[in-house]
């Protein structure tokens, strides 16, 4: 009984290190970016210098602009699409949905370096070339097959009874879908919709080889920048960036277990 | 009842068709258009629409075979998949044995939720973060220093080193997230069986455990594989001069050097590569489903 208790908290110590190794280095960045010295050095003074002087930053701006953009615009793309792919993949039985729920895979498995190379190639040789609307092309497809899987997974939840009480109590198809199906499945379609907009939000390799330099979103921008020379205010930028993905998907986790406890 | 349900299992594609041919039609164009397009391009000798002369041809091709750098750069990409996979499975499994086996209520959700949380931050900004970190005059350097009565220097920027911890850091989550969920599946009355029976931990561990998480092991393994082996970014922020992988060379090919058949034929050869880790992982993958 001993050695399990000892060994119990070794467990719990070691995921706390664990803990620290995934945010020590963030914490010590977003410390940094509130630090005089430009060339990181201590001891640490307190200043928002590095925040004021990103108002003066028209670039970057004007990247984060295109950023939320896109990510709003995907989002919305991705949850009506995405819904309505997973409905008609719960609702009707057909030949080939196993096949076309597998095709929902390779988006997600095949590296993004691939992906994006393969777009810039397509999206250049069909006339689209590159700029905001191919990062919005890919991006959406990106999202597409989370969305899909989220709102799937909460289908499985939805008894399909309920659909049939609502029919036989004389609602259309659009009825049944809009007040008895929708309400229910609403979770999973904004936990989707959250989660679109990160993985626009963060996304960087696609946009990197979809990008020029007028239209470019800001992980290509900061990519850009640190190519260049760390400076604080990338800290200050980065450290922005990561409080707003996090609150992201602490709100998202609200909407959605990630397959943990029930 | 049963009549209405038939009918519409017949006529079942017709009526999902609509909802699924918008999302269906995106993912064509934007995906697999797009990696036909690459294989396509890749036996061709120049743009096709830049006005100049092209043709078919397997220079792309030849030119992997012919020069040593390119396979010695997919090697080095694998091993760092490797390592970085075996990394993770070190780190990772323990972790996630204690989440779903000692945490337990609200410390254990909320511990989850803390680990898998930087995973879906921006993973250039905290690739970044580790400059911070591992940089001579760096906090690592300062922190050791002021902790040691002798003088170190620790200057981990721009080494193999630093990729290593920086992709680590980056991928680690996943392993801890797919061993948790395959983990927490395993009904703790076997455990006890198993004790009762008289075997050891050590026994346990081996012969009930592991095998049971195995599927989650895998899983981990294949997502944290394939992306590694692909990828550019993170040798070339952390990795500087050193930083030379597979990853880099395709990136330069198409905004560097702009031999896009060539880039082509070399990320094809890299999903290739990819597509056979996967079909090795699926046999083990279908078992958990």
């Amino acid at each position: 009984m001993a050695t399990t208790r000892i060994l119990e908290w070794l467990g719990r110590v070691y995921v706390w290190l664990l803990l620290a190794f995934l945010y020590l280095p963030i914490i010590i960045m977003a410390l940094m970016s509130f630090n005089v010295s430009p060339f990181y050095q201590l001891p640490f003074e307190w200043t928002t210098e590095w925040y004021a002087s990103l108002w003066q930053n028209d670039q970057l701006i004007s990247a984060t602009w295109n950023s939320i953009k896109i990510a709003v615009i995907t989002t919305v793309i991705c949850t009506v699409l995405g819904s309505a792919a997973s409905l008609a993949l719960y609702r009707y039985e057909f030949r080939g949905k196993k096949f076309l729920q597998a095709l929902l895979f390779p988006p997600i498995a095949i590296p993004w370096l691939i992906t994006g190379t393969a777009m810039l190639i397509f999206f250049f040789g069909v006339g689209i070339g590159r700029g905001l609307f191919a990062i919005l092309l890919g991006h959406v497809a990106l999202a597409l097959p989370y969305v899909i899987v989220v709102v799937s997974a909460r289908l499985q939840t939805f008894a399909p009874e309920l659909e049939e009480a609502a029919r036989s109590l004389g609602a259309t198809q659009w009825q049944v879908t809009s007040r008895v199906t929708l309400p229910w499945i609403m979770p999973g379609v904004i936990a989707g919709g959250l989660f679109a907009f990160a993985v626009s939000f963060d996304q960087f390799v696609v946009s990197y080889f979809l990008s020029t330099p007028g239209q470019t979103t800001l992980p290509v921008e900061i990519y850009a920048a640190i190519r260049k020379g760390f400076t604080p205010e990338i800290n200050a930028v980065s450290t922005i960036i990561i409080v707003v993905s996090m609150a992201l998907m602490l709100l998202t986790a609200r909407f959605f277990k990630f397959g943990g406890e029930k | 009842m049963a009549g209405q349900v038939a009918v519409g299992s017949r006529s079942g594609l017709r009526s999902a068709l609509p909802l699924l041919l918008p999302a269906y039609l995106w993912l064509t164009v934007a995906i697999f258009l797009p990696l036909s397009a690459m294989v396509f391009f890749s036996f061709m000798t120049d743009l096709p629409l830049s006005g100049k002369a092209w043709s078919f041809t397997l220079d792309n091709y030849m030119t992997f075979f012919s020069q040593g750098l390119y396979p010695t750069l997919l090697l080095a990409s694998l091993r760092l998949g490797l390592e970085v996979t075996l990394w993770c499975v070190v780190i990772g499994y323990p972790a996630a044995y204690v989440l779903a086996k000692v945490l337990k209520g609200r410390s254990r959700e909320a511990i989850f939720l803390l680990v898998i949380l930087p995973f879906w931050s921006n993973g250039l900004v905290r690739i970044f973060s580790w400059a911070m970190v591992l940089r001579e005059g760096g906090i690592l350097d300062t922190a050791l220093n002021a902790a040691l009565p002798f003088e170190i220097n620790i200057d981990l920027m721009y080494s193999y080193p630093a990729v290593i911890i920086g992709l680590v850091h980056s991928y680690v989550p996943y392993m801890v997230l797919t061993c948790y969920l395959t983990l927490q599946a395993i009904d703790d009355s076997l455990i006890e069986a198993g004790r009762s029976l008289g075997a050891s931990r050590l026994q346990m561990l081996k012969r009930v455990i592991v095998p049971l998480a195995m599927p989650g092991l895998v899983a981990g393994a294949a997502l944290i594989f394939v992306p590694v082996v692909g990828s550019f970014m993170e040798p070339r922020i952390l990795g500087g001069r050193t930083g030379t992988f597979y990853g880099t060379i395709i990136e330069d090919q198409f905004v560097a050097v702009f031999n896009w058949p060539l880039g082509a034929a070399l990320s094809f050869i890299l999903l290739a590569v990819v597509l056979v880790m996967l079909a090795l992982a699926s046999p083990v993958l279908k078992r958990a489903a």
